[in-house]
Order: structure tokens, then sequence, then C-alpha cells
């Protein structure tokens, strides 16, 4: 058994990290409410996008010859992936989650023999990603200096993509990140930005448009921001699942700490009482044997 | 009144403006100003830099936009809009900000036609409001 000094040593180390992630956990929750604020502000944009886009490419007559961001090179010889996680650690499960998602993407990629290109945005997923693949990796962006999301961030990603594109660097694009349900729920996500995957949604109307200018052009100037716009989602909504994701953890941390000091309390006051008793015993029997 | 129309005008972060009692709202459309009433045909167009009025029985509102997407459609008109700032609050320096960005953006040599003719169209819109 561990001696008394030992044992109060040991609390006094589990109490300080019980701070430790307590505060984090009021720092967490705090931070949630703003990012969970900016995620619900930022959906009507990104769904009104979605729903021009998609009524205009209902419209479109002439499908042959829509942009390429819409309808894809066609052929899906080479994916690339845009990993999406946070720059910071100590968010339970947030980063794993993603990292597992896209990994079995990526190992259904190459087992069908295509090539495999990633994009990480965040640390964190990097440093899980190049371990394995390492090789693939052909970008690494991190916003550590912008506390919040923001648009002129999504903006620089969607860039970088779309210029990829045009270069012909890849066919499909899909970016990973985890969507905000509740506080404890986060879904990771796979959503297919190039070519522009629409099938399954009914558009909300039948009537028809009057474009100004043309289809073509308006969709050429559109499917970009939209690029601009999911990737700006997407970065919302991962940044209020980091907050949750971290404020669920940091709490069971908190509680397990608790439980700890519980256990470790009772035992080092089993051993000051053995040994109290210990002595009392030496010494009685000292005085009997006078 | 059944002369009037909802425009819902949202940008990245956040809905921007909603308004239910408008009666005219004029766009600074791509190919030119066009005004907008109720019951006008469903249309799609983007935007080029320039002020959007909103004309309402609660008063007139301007707003200074630099790029976005109109959409028109059972009489809500809606506008999709990264960068926008109402007139109202928009003083002096900050004006002078924006003019400045812009020609920087228009003296550089290395961009291509659309970007210039875009930048140039800041500039000339955000000198007028001086």
């Amino acid at each position: 058994m561990a001696s008394l000094d030992d044992l109060k040593k040991r609390i006094a180390s589990v109490k300080s990290t019980q701070k430790i992630t307590k505060a984090m956990k009021m720092v967490a929750a705090a931070k949630l409410r703003r990012a969970q604020e900016s995620a619900e502000k930022g959906r009507p944009y990104s769904e009104k996008m979605n729903n021009v886009i998609l009524n205009l490419s209902n419209g479109i007559s002439d499908k042959e010859n829509a942009p390429k961001l819409l309808s894809g090179t066609g052929q899906e010889k080479t994916h690339l992936c845009v990993v999406m996680t946070s720059d910071r650690g100590l968010c339970g499960g947030f980063n794993s989650n993603i990292i597992k998602k896209a990994k079995s993407y990526f190992a259904k990629i190459l087992d069908e023999g295509k090539e495999l290109k990633i994009i990480t945005v965040g640390s964190k997923g990097n440093d899980q990603l190049k371990r394995v693949y390492g090789d693939k990796i052909i970008e690494n962006i991190s916003f550590k200096e912008s506390k919040n999301a923001n648009y002129f961030d999504a903006d620089k990603v969607g860039k970088m993509v779309i210029e990829k594109f045009e270069a012909g660097e890849f066919d499909v694009c899909t970016i990973f990140y985890n969507q905000f349900k509740n506080v404890i729920t986060q879904i990771p996500q796979a959503q297919q930005i190039i070519p522009l995957n629409n099938e399954g949604e009914e558009s909300s109307s039948e009537e028809s448009y009057e474009f100004e200018p043309d289809e073509d052009e308006i969709l050429s100037n559109l499917l970009p921001k939209n690029i601009s716009t999911q990737i700006f989602k997407a970065m919302l909504e991962n940044s209020a699942s980091e907050q949750g994701s971290r404020m669920s953890a940091m709490d069971n941390a908190t509680r397990n700490a608790g439980e700890m000091v519980d256990k470790l309390t009772i035992e080092y006051n089993r051993s000051r009482q053995a040994a109290i008793t210990k002595e009392l015993i030496e010494i009685i029997s000292g005085a009997e044997s006078l | 009144m059944s002369e009037e129309f909802k425009v819902e005008i949202v940008n990245p972060e956040k809905s921007f403006l909603v308004k239910d009692d408008v009666s005219e709202v004029v766009v600074p459309a791509f190919e030119g100003e066009m005004g907008i009433l109720k019951d006008h045909i469903s249309i799609i167009s983007f935007l080029k830099p320039g002020i959007i009025k909103i004309l309402s029985k609660s008063g007139d509102e301007n707003y200074y936009v630099e790029d976005g997407i109109v959409e028109f459609k059972n009489n809500n008109l809606s506008i999709l809009t990264s960068t926008i700032f109402n007139l109202a609050d928009m003083d002096k320096s900050k004006q002078q900000d924006l003019l400045k960005q812009a020609e920087e953006e228009a003296n550089k040599t290395d961009i291509n036609d659309q970007s210039k003719y875009l930048a140039d169209q800041k500039v000339e819109v955000l000198k007028t409001l001086n």
C-alpha cells in the first residue's frame, strides 16, 4: 500500500487537474453558445444558396454544356478530400470521429484503384493523418490566428479548391466535418461539393425563372461562391461541434476526477486509521508485557 | 395594402435584414439597375457593386453591396451577399477605407478583366457617395 505521504500528493494532483478541466469546461460552454449561435445564423445563407442553385440547375436547358463544377469532369479518377478538424486537442472524440469517417472513405477510394489527394484544414487532422497518408496530403491549412470561423478564411480554402479543380488536379471533391446536432451528439459528415450532388432533393417549385444574364453566366459566377459557402458552413458547424464536444469531454473528466478524489480520500483515511490502530496495539502489548 | 412584398437580406454570418412592408427595391443587377415591384416575374440575377434602395412605408433604406445574388419568387425577394453596409451607419472614414481598398484593387495589373471591371465599379460607386 502506498504511504500516507504519497496518497496525499496524489489527491492534491488530481484536485488540481480537476480544477483545470472544470475551467476548460466553463470556457467551452461560453464559447459554445457563441459558436452555436453563429452556426444557426449561418444556415439561412447556405440554404438559400442551395435553393437558388437547385432552381438554376433544374432550369438549365443544355445539360451537356453545363459548367464543370456542376456536372463534373465526366470521370472519377482523382478524389480530393478536404478534412476539416480543429487546431486544439482535449475535445473528446471530435477529431477522431472525423478522421475515422475520412479514413474509411480513403480506404474505399484506394481499394477502387483511384487516386487520392488530401487537404487538411486544422492541425489536429494533419497530425493524425500524416502517419498513414502522409504522401497523399497536398496541402495543410490552419487558422490558428483567427479566433472565430469567418467567411474570409472559408473563401481562401474555397478559392484554392477551385484553382486546383480548374488546373485539372482532381475530379471529385468531398469535405469532411462534424455536423452539430446538440452538445452531446455531433455527426461526422462527408459532403460532396464537386460535382454538386443534388440527387434526392426536389426543387421547391416547378416555376421557371427569368435569368439575367443567362443561366450559364450566373451559374459560373454562383458555383464558386457556393463552394466557399459550403466550406464556411462546415467551418461553422465544426466550431460549434468542437466546443460542444470539448464541453462534454471536460464535464466527464471533471466528474471522473471527483470520483477519483473520493476513492483516494477513503484509501487515505483507511491507511491513516490502520497506522493509528497499529500504534495502539504496539503500545498496549508493550504495556501488557511489563 | 396589397402593393407590398417581403425582402430578406442574408450574409454568411447571419440574416441581415427582414422586412415585409416593402413597396419597391432597386438593386444594382449585373446588367444595370433593376427596380422590383410586387408581382415581378421570378428572376435570378447577380449584383455588381452598388447601392440597394429599399422603399417601404416605414422609411427608405440604402445599402452598399459589393457582390451578391438576388432571387425573386412568389413575392419574396432574397438577396445573398457577402459584403453589405447600411449607408446610414457608414461614416466618412469607413467610406474612405473601402475606397482605398477598391482603388488598390483596381490598380493591380495582374487581375483579369472581370475583376478589374468590378473593382472599377466599386471605386465609382464609393466616389459618388462622398
